[in-house]
């Protein structure tokens, strides 16, 4: 069993190392883990489920006014890409911050218009809404391991990051 | 509505004003940066209440009852936003410590103009404990 836990925990340190590394995740992530106590066990998964919920009802909402027929209102697009950019900030998402950061210029960009500037849009918005949903897999096989190392009776490592 | 949470000091250090803990007012839009900051107030030893914008931290204070001795403002919210709930609370004769919320992306004019609104200090998103812990202990020493 011992040996079990062992194995578990290196691939659990390896994987979220990995996210890290290969950009997923950043220092604000760290910071929400940091903050996660006995008092509030499931701090991270909350808010990070709060964050999931942004997702879904931004991409939503800026898909809707992309798909308009008539003019489409691409600041309404930059608030919600604002609005985005704070939640993946504040959990730590960095692949999608980094996303809207650009998603943002684009709705600003003024040498674009009409179609080539709603085209361009919709590009982000399909970019975005790749790399949430990627982030969410990652999360939830990260999230898994844990399960898996608490039920063989081991406890989750703390992962140095730096 | 305006909702409460209790801080615990289980492992951290409490801070404590004129033998109190701190009362934090968490004024902000979104749920998430609600949930954060209420748990990084809870983290450094404080106790919190949260209100989703400017419009219900002014009622909170209509009555001239309520005692915080910090509110974390956020910038951006519908109803009524920071620098207009800020300049509200000063009018009101509020004398709570504001600390603004702002983001990245606010240009350095709007970062005055909501200084300028009443706040004692502006904090850049997303809040850590390593920001506010500083900033607090400071501000309370005698």
């Amino acid at each position: 069993m011992d040996a079990l836990i062992a194995q578990l925990q290196r691939q659990f340190r390896d994987y979220t190392i990995s996210l890290y590394q290969q950009g997923f995740l950043d220092d604000q992530f760290t910071e929400l883990k940091k903050l996660q106590d006995d008092g509030s066990p499931d701090f991270v998964s909350e808010v990070l489920s709060l964050f999931f919920e942004d997702c879904v009802k931004l991409i939503s909402n800026m898909a809707r006014a992309l798909d308009t027929t008539g003019t489409v209102d691409f600041s309404q697009v930059g608030a919600s890409v604002h609005q985005l950019k704070g939640s993946s900030s504040s959990v730590g998402a960095k692949r999608v911050k980094t996303l809207c950061v650009s998603f943002k210029e684009c709705c600003e960009a003024k040498n674009y218009e009409g179609l080539m500037l709603c085209y361009r849009c919709v590009r982000c918005l399909q970019q975005v809404d790749i790399e949430y949903k990627a982030l969410k897999t990652k999360l939830q096989d990260m999230f898994n391991l844990e399960k898996q190392i608490i039920q063989a009776g081991g406890i989750v490592p703390q992962v140095d990051i730096n | 509505m305006a909702t409460k949470s209790t801080g615990g000091t289980e492992k951290t250090k409490s801070i404590e004003v004129k033998k109190k803990l701190i009362n934090v007012l968490i004024v902000d839009d979104d749920p998430l940066n609600r949930r954060l900051h209420e748990m990084i107030i809870k983290t450094i030893g404080g106790i919190s209440q949260t209100a989703k914008n400017g419009e219900e931290a002014v009622i909170l204070h209509r009555d001239g009852e309520a005692s915080f001795d910090l509110i974390l403002m956020d910038k951006e919210m519908p109803e009524r936003d920071g620098v207009s709930t800020t300049k509200k609370l000063r009018e009101m004769k509020v004398t709570s410590m504001i600390v603004g919320v702002t983001s990245v992306a606010d240009q350095e004019e709007e970062r005055k103009a909501f200084m300028e609104a009443g706040l004692n200090h502006c904090l850049e998103k997303p809040l850590t404990k390593a920001k506010i812990f500083p900033l607090i202990s400071h501000l309370f020493d005698a």
